[in-house]
């Protein structure tokens, strides 16, 4: 009798430890969904955490309060004479100015609760309505992330990719197809 | 051949039978043409003829084949070329992800690939296909078209499927090599030793991704163009007739960087990390989207991840 649970201990034992090599590579297929590592935790959203480089003013622009400061906002909807290089295609046709830039300090966008958040952040006010684009981005997943895959990383802006003004990415001329084979050699 | 009953005769012996001369004079051709061969080679390409397998090199072979390579290269191409034989980190198994979702068939990652891991540009060799298949006909490869060309992309109608390779945990082209010359790393890339493959492309028949590479030509790269910081496993260049394939970058992500066709790519369709770090990229991805392998129904289980990303 003693000597069978032995044997069966023992068996167990070797069973055990002939897993456990699997175990460490497989482990990767066979988490629980959904347990969101911490760094996707919407109250973590710190702007250290996702060093961006300069936001992609367009030249002279900025700060917009060079000519903004002396002038009374005006909310109506109309042809903007200075800014007429922009045309809006985004969401909306009633979507305007306001809703993002914030008519009594320009230098800074405004959030739907009022928040001032200033232009090198402003993955915050993009991902009021697109959160779930949001929460991809600060895990890397949606748009680039560079840096290491093991340390520092490197974020872009919404912007970088996306003209905030018309966000449709713009489609790009292809490199050269391949040779077929019979070209090769 | 059997040792000779008579060695302590001489050759000439009037006593010898002439099926004894005929093998005593064959043994002698053939070290004469074994004696020509050495010393016909250089130093160096003696070494490299009797270079052992990869995997039983001790450290300081290691370190004479690495520095006889380096040599060789920086001679050929006219600038300091490193190799390196950088090892798997423990506690890593690399993983890939790319997002269906938004590539727009650029083709960037396919020639960033060519630059940084050194492929012929004549013959031409890419690690990379890009398919282009129909949205109404969803993931179709055998419909698919790789010769693709337009003003621009994305074209309406269409959606693209890079194919490199899928890295395999049961790499069937591993399996299939006579001469043990590739095989799969601890973090999972499956590498080819250049020195030993015979260039017998069996391996190349049983990849069902076509992801494997045949030297036809000798290889050709402008000087200038070479990627001088290689790995003897992977971007270091290739002779004529053995085969290469898609190394994740070794000599990037052994490294901590990431490959080069992530870095290009410039709508971020490609993600890239540790499939043992539960806050990697690569995890969040399989965790949380729409994921799918090649040909799954095969078993090779590949560790490069199609998702939708939406
Ligand atoms: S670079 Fe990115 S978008 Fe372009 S073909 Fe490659 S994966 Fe697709």
């Amino acid at each position: 009798m003693h000597r069978l649970s032995v044997l069966v201990a023992f068996g167990l034992f070797v069973w055990v430890s002939a897993c456990g090599g699997n175990h460490e590579r497989a482990a990767y297929l066979r988490t629980a969904p959904g347990v969101a590592p911490s760094g996707a935790r919407e109250d973590a959203a710190d702007a250290k955490d996702f060093p961006v480089p300069p936001p992609p003013f367009s030249e002279g622009v900025f700060p917009c309060s060079q000519c903004h400061a002396d002038m009374t906002p005006d909310l109506e909807v109309r042809d903007l004479g200075e800014h007429d290089g922009i045309e809006l295609h985004h969401g909306p046709r009633d979507r305007w100015c306001f809703d993002c830039h914030n008519p009594d300090n320009r230098d800074m966008l405004r959030l739907a609760s009022g928040r001032l958040v200033p232009f090198s952040e402003s993955y915050r006010l993009c991902g009021q309505c697109h959160g779930d684009k949001y929460r991809d981005w600060r895990m890397g997943v949606h748009g680039k992330r560079s840096g290491e895959w093991n340390g520092k990383k490197q974020y872009l802006l919404c912007a970088h990719c996306h003209n905030p003004h018309a966000p449709r990415f713009k489609p790009l001329a292809p490199l050269p197809p391949p040779k077929r084979p019979d070209e090769i050699l | 051949m059997t040792e000779h009953p008579k060695t302590e005769a001489p050759l000439s012996s009037p006593a010898e039978s002439p099926e004894e001369a005929a093998a005593t004079r064959r043994h002698f051709l053939q070290g004469m043409a074994a004696t020509a061969f050495v010393a016909a080679c250089s130093p160096l390409e003696r070494e490299a003829f009797f270079q052992r397998h990869f995997k039983e090199l001790n450290k300081d072979e290691l370190a004479r084949v690495l520095a006889r390579l380096s040599q060789g290269y920086s001679e050929r191409f006219h600038k300091q070329v490193t190799v390196s034989a950088e090892p798997a980190a423990s506690g890593v198994l690399f993983g890939y992800a790319l997002d269906l979702s938004r590539c727009i068939g650029c083709r960037r990652c396919v020639y960033a690939c060519v630059e940084e891991n050194n492929q012929s540009r004549d013959p031409q060799i890419h690690w990379i296909t890009v398919l282009e298949m129909e949205k109404a006909g969803g993931v179709d490869v055998m419909h698919a078209n790789a010769y693709y060309d337009a003003d621009e992309v994305p074209r309406p109608g269409h959606f693209y499927m890079p194919v490199q390779c899928q890295q395999c945990e049961h790499p069937p082209c591993v399996k299939v090599c006579p001469v043990q010359a590739t095989w799969q790393d601890a973090d999972g890339i499956v590498v080819v030793d250049y020195n030993w493959c015979i260039g017998c492309r069996c391996c190349m028949s049983a990849c069902p991704y076509g992801a494997r590479h045949f030297n036809w030509g000798e290889p050709t790269i402008a000087d200038a163009e070479v990627n001088p910081e290689t790995h003897y496993l992977g971007n270091r260049p290739r002779p004529r007739g053995v085969v290469e394939k898609c190394t994740f970058c070794v000599q990037r992500v052994r490294n901590g960087r990431y490959p080069a066709c992530v870095e290009v790519c410039p709508v971020g369709a490609r993600k890239f990390g540790n499939l043992l770090d539960p806050t990697s990229e690569v995890r969040y991805v399989i965790e949380n989207k729409r994921v799918f392998i090649l040909k799954e129904e095969l078993g090779t289980s590949p560790k490069f991840f199609y998702f939708y990303g939406v």
